[in-house]
């Protein structure tokens, strides 16, 4: 069936052509704000404290939506700008919030995102650091990384990634190249994160990987109460970015989203694997999300090259149980129709697990605007998929138009589309951000054999227990 | 755990210590040991937050289009803006609504926003706002749409009133702005005024339809969170009491439009609605008392007073009767769950009123009430409005339009004569009146506002409170401290809270989160500590 004729068919009355939502409105967002996205990294530096430079409002929201995710303290400072800080200018309150940082947090880094505000009003934030700096240079200070991310440019994701090159292109320094290597997983869960660490140690492989949330967003219950959680990449990890002998950066969009409507053109968007191999030589390895085992077995691919050894029998023998599991799964699956929703490069990723599975995404959406998105599921489906629907820049209101004539069996992505899935009384399998309706967010896994293997237990379970539910036969053998 | 007894005023200091010494000075004013109901102290609140310092608080928007505008179902709330404003509004504080049938409107699902890109804040937003609006009408044909400001939008100039009066004539619905930018106030308090202000402006004497009833009221700073306002609504209806219009859980436009037609307005939040309870009375004659329905004897007072003020025997008995048969069941579970409750301790730092509230449930489970503080509170819901004369306006209130309210000519009513008034006023109903949250607090208590997470930590680190009530951002840091936390803003997954089957529920979730076993296995085996019985001389 030709896409266009489908989209026009659906009840919405204005909704376009093809990939462009024609509602000036975003109804129900399928992305958040940037500095989140950068919040997020900043609770990935060992020793950080975030401050967001602007309206006391910012800090708190996002507070609000990491800890109901992530279920840890999640401290962000503000600079709470008043009328007066919105007129003059916001420095006084910058170095109020530093001051008082200092005093109470003692931190190693303060991260500082920008919000909307001190964007709009043109606030040179390089500028208020090295003052700062300059007045203070009698006594120790703090590593500053500052990452510019207002919120009218790009989404979440692409604060992101602004701030993990932020962080790596202000700290990283050039030397000789040593052993170690770099990976930049981008926005995954904590659990995947410990996952990729451990393959990483059974490789054999000295890295840094950051940002590093997996314990500062998930950590055990203390028995002393510790101000800045534990955890993180430590600053000399990220100082070593710079003499590493190679980067693996996960995605295939990363912050392109960024340049959508940037009218800073003189600035370019850049990746810290982007910036390290242009200023520090160090090689970048783009793979995917490892999703799936195609996408895994390249990231793998990657790994054999760099630690110069064969996948260890572990990592084969998960592949192996994986395949298995496909093998024994396909019925309940195969012609199954799935509408996958989130960040374009977590969209990309479950697409492909999607195609070796069986499993026909009728709908990829995404909130992000990169302008890649079509181009990229199409390399990755090799441009069978016809009828696939992929629409970047999208709300769950333009999904809820059209998902009647979709027919989905199930829908992949974060809590926000759980109203059309009760609507349609049909299974969503919970991934990504934010997971405020389910228990453990932070230890879902996605990545890698292991955690396709969970994902793909997941999506067949709720298969097989919305069969189970409504059939008139009691099955207890299914 | 042995609870350690320190002396608050040595807390106090010791805290004060580890502040700069131009912000000790600050939050000294700030941090009140209180000295008794008899001899309240002046205790500054509704200041700016010290930046750096990680607040509770939230922004000016939350207030106005979270708070007060959030919970009406039949509005279109239209967030001009960049993205995440609407996002983080978007149905997080568990206000619920029930629409008569399913086909009824009801909008609260949708975050609706302009999403403003680079280009509308280089070029101005004026013009991708109309077309929302446009859109927004097209999809629902809505009774109105609320524009909401955010921080961007006063700085670049676009005028959301300007806007919602053109869209107004063209649409043929009521269409009105809100200049509630995140940075224009001290907190959420802010928007709260300001949701206040358009209310009166644009909405509230539109209709002059009410509902049938011989006593109706308006139940004014009731947010049904968790469906509390269903089961004020149940014990009403019992009661025989109309409820004319809630500002505003479950609430409609309907019902505010016609706010004006009701005899009396009951205040529960006099924070955050407090302007439209006196706006009322001056121009519509409606008089207002403060009541409070959260805890079981709290409610049955309230009952009695809005019989006492409508004055009929009939009303009066019923209220009797409808207490009596209610008080059974909650006397029932007291008496079961007191026995594990009796003698502990809580803190509560949420909101403009909750922290006063709550604090008749935690009596009800024979619990003190060591520490308690607001959110976004001021000097009045503190210390009661008779120091509102004395308090400063600073830049930031004065930011805040105050809005000039005449009598109506047409619509005015006076509900009772002077006398009547006073005569009820005698008998104890407090028209205009809110004797704030330190009237009901013990000496010796610690009365904290907007707490800081420093001074948080150091809180539970002194007394080890049973409970610790606040919100979703200090949860797991409490926890983390092996301390429970009730959530008082959304009450975690719980709820209703409120009335008489709500304060059982409250009771069961305190016996519930103070008593349960996983608090036993905080500390391993390993980590008992070892008793130090000599220690060398240095």
């Amino acid at each position: 069936m030709d896409s266009t004729k489908k989209i026009n068919g659906a009840k919405s009355p204005s909704f376009g052509g093809v990939g462009e939502a024609s509602f000036v409105s975003t109804r129900n967002a399928c992305k958040l704000c940037a500095p989140l996205g950068a919040s997020v990294v900043f609770k990935g530096i060992k020793g950080c404290i975030p401050m967001i430079h602007g309206s006391q409002g910012c800090a708190t929201y996002i507070r609000r939506y990491m800890i109901s995710h992530y279920k840890e303290p999640v401290d962000i400072a503000s600079s709470n700008f008043s009328e007066e800080s919105t007129i003059f200018g916001g420095n006084k309150n910058f170095i109020a919030g530093i001051d008082n940082i200092i005093k109470q947090y003692n931190p190693e880094v303060i991260g500082i995102a920008s919000a909307c505000l001190s964007e709009t009003i043109g606030e040179d934030i390089p500028r208020l650091i090295r003052e700062y700096r300059s007045v203070n240079s009698d006594k120790p200070l703090p590593v500053f990384v500052h990452a510019s991310t207002p919120s009218y440019q790009g989404t979440h994701i692409d604060g992101f990634h602004e701030a993990v090159a932020a962080a790596v292109s202000s700290i990283a320094q050039v030397s000789e190249t040593e052993k170690h290597i770099n990976i930049f997983p981008g926005f995954v869960s904590p659990e995947d994160i410990r996952n990729l660490k451990e393959i990483l140690a059974d490789f054999g492989l000295d890295y840094v990987l950051f940002p590093d949330y997996s314990d500062s967003l998930d950590n055990p219950h203390w028995k002393d109460y510790q101000l800045i959680p534990e955890g993180g990449t430590p600053v000399a990890d990220i100082r070593r970015t710079g003499s590493a002998k190679a980067s693996i950066e996960f995605g295939y969009v990363l912050n392109q989203g960024g340049l959508h409507g940037r009218v800073k053109s003189n600035k370019t968007v850049f990746t810290a694997a982007e910036w390290l191999e242009k200023n520090c030589n160090v090689p970048r390895n783009s793979v995917g999300m490892p999703i799936g085992i195609k996408e895994t077995d390249k990231f793998f691919d990657v790994l054999e090259k760099l630690a110069g050894i064969s996948t260890p029998e572990k990592y084969k023998r998960q592949r192996g149980r994986l395949i298995d599991a496909y093998v024994d799964g396909h019925k309940y699956l195969f012609g199954k129709r799935a509408i996958v929703y989130g960040e374009e490069d977590l969209v990309i990723g479950l697409v492909s697990f999607l195609e070796e599975i069986g499993i026909e995404t009728v709908l990829v959406a995404s909130g992000g605007e990169s302008g890649m998105l079509k181009d990229e599921i199409d390399r990755i489906t090799q441009g069978k998929r016809k009828d696939m629907l992929v629409v970047s820049d999208m709300d769950f209101e333009s999904i809820n138009d059209i998902v009647d004539d979709l027919k989905p069996d199930l829908m992949i992505g974060n809590s926000k589309g759980y109203y059309i899935t009760r609507r349609l009384g049909i299974p969503l399998v919970r991934v990504s951000f934010p997971i405020h309706d389910r228990f453990g967010a932070q230890r879902l896994r996605h990545l890698c054999y292991e955690g396709t293997q969970e994902l793909f237990d997941r999506i067949t379970n709720v298969l097989i227990e919305y069969k189970q539910e409504h059939s008139p036969v009691g099955y207890k053998y299914i | 755990m042995a609870k350690i007894e320190m002396d608050p005023l040595r807390w106090k200091q010791e805290v004060l210590k580890k502040y700069p010494s131009k912000i000790a000075k600050k939050r000294d004013k700030s941090i009140v040991v209180h000295e008794g109901p008899e001899n309240i102290t002046k205790i500054q609140s509704n200041v700016r937050t010290i930046p750096g310092i990680i607040t509770q608080r939230g922004c000016t928007y939350a207030g106005c289009k979270g708070v007060v505008l959030g919970p009406t179902r039949d509005i279109v709330n239209l967030v001009h803006g960049p993205i995440g404003c609407s996002f983080y509004a978007w149905l997080t504080r568990r206000n619920q609504t029930l629409p008569p049938t399913p086909e009824s409107p009801n909008y609260m699902m949708y975050a609706f926003s302009t999403d403003m890109q680079d280009s509308n804040i280089v070029f101005g937003g004026e013009i991708k706002l109309k077309q929302a609006c446009r859109e927004a009408f097209e999809i629902f044909k809505p009774k109105a749409i609320g524009i909401f400001s955010t921080c961007p939008v006063g700085l670049i100039g676009d005028d959301v009133h300007a806007v919602a009066r053109e869209m107004k004539a063209e649409l043929g619905i009521n269409i009105f702005g809100f200049s509630c930018e995140g940075y224009k106030g001290v907190s959420q308090s802010a928007g709260h005024h300001i949701a206040n202000n358009a209310l009166m402006k644009h909405v509230i004497g539109l209709n002059d339809n009410a509902p049938e009833g011989k006593y109706k009221i308006n139940m004014l700073g009731e947010y049904n969170i968790g469906g509390d306002a269903f089961e004020l609504e149940r014990i009403l209806a019992k009661c025989g009491i109309t409820m004319n219009a809630s500002f505003s859980g479950n609430s409609t436009m309907e019902q505010f439009e016609r706010a004006h037609m009701a005899d009396l307005n009951v205040v529960m939040c006099h924070r955050s609605i407090n302007y439209v309870a006196e706006m009322m009375e001056t121009k519509y004659g409606i008089p207002w008392f403060k009541v409070n329905f959260i805890g079981a004897d709290a409610t049955a007072k309230s009952l009695r007073k809005i019989a006492e003020y409508f004055g009929a025997q009939e009303l009066k008995d019923q209220v009797e009767k409808v207490i009596a048969e209610e008080m059974a069941t909650v006397k029932k579970a007291i008496d079961e769950i007191r026995p594990r409750t009796e003698g502990k301790m809580a803190m509560m730092f949420v909101g403009g009123s909750r922290a006063h509230h709550y604090q008749e449930l935690f009596t009800e489970l024979g619990m003190s009430t060591l520490s308690a503080g607001y959110e976004f509170g001021h000097r009045d819901d503190y210390e009661g409005r008779r120091v509102i004369p004395t308090i400063t306006v600073d830049a930031d209130s004065r930011n805040i339009e105050e809005l000039t309210i005449e009598k109506d000519e047409a619509k005015y009513r006076a509900r009772k004569t002077e006398e009547e008034l006073k005569a009820l006023d005698e008998k104890g109903l407090g028209f205009n009146d809110y004797e704030g949250m330190m009237k009901d607090m013990a000496k010796g208590t610690l009365v904290i506002d907007d707490l800081s997470h420093y001074e948080m930590e150091k809180l539970i680190e002194a007394y080890h409170p049973d409970v610790f009530c606040a919100g979703i951002k200090e949860k797991y840091c409490v926890q983390k401290m092996g301390i429970p936390l009730k959530q008082l803003h959304s009450y975690d997954y719980g709820g209703p809270y409120a009335g008489f089957e709500g304060a059982v529920n409250f009771y069961k979730d305190i016996d519930m989160i103070v008593n349960t076993s996983v608090w036993k296995l905080i500390k391993a085996p390993w980590e008992a500590e070892p008793v130090i019985e000599a220690e060398y001389a240095a």
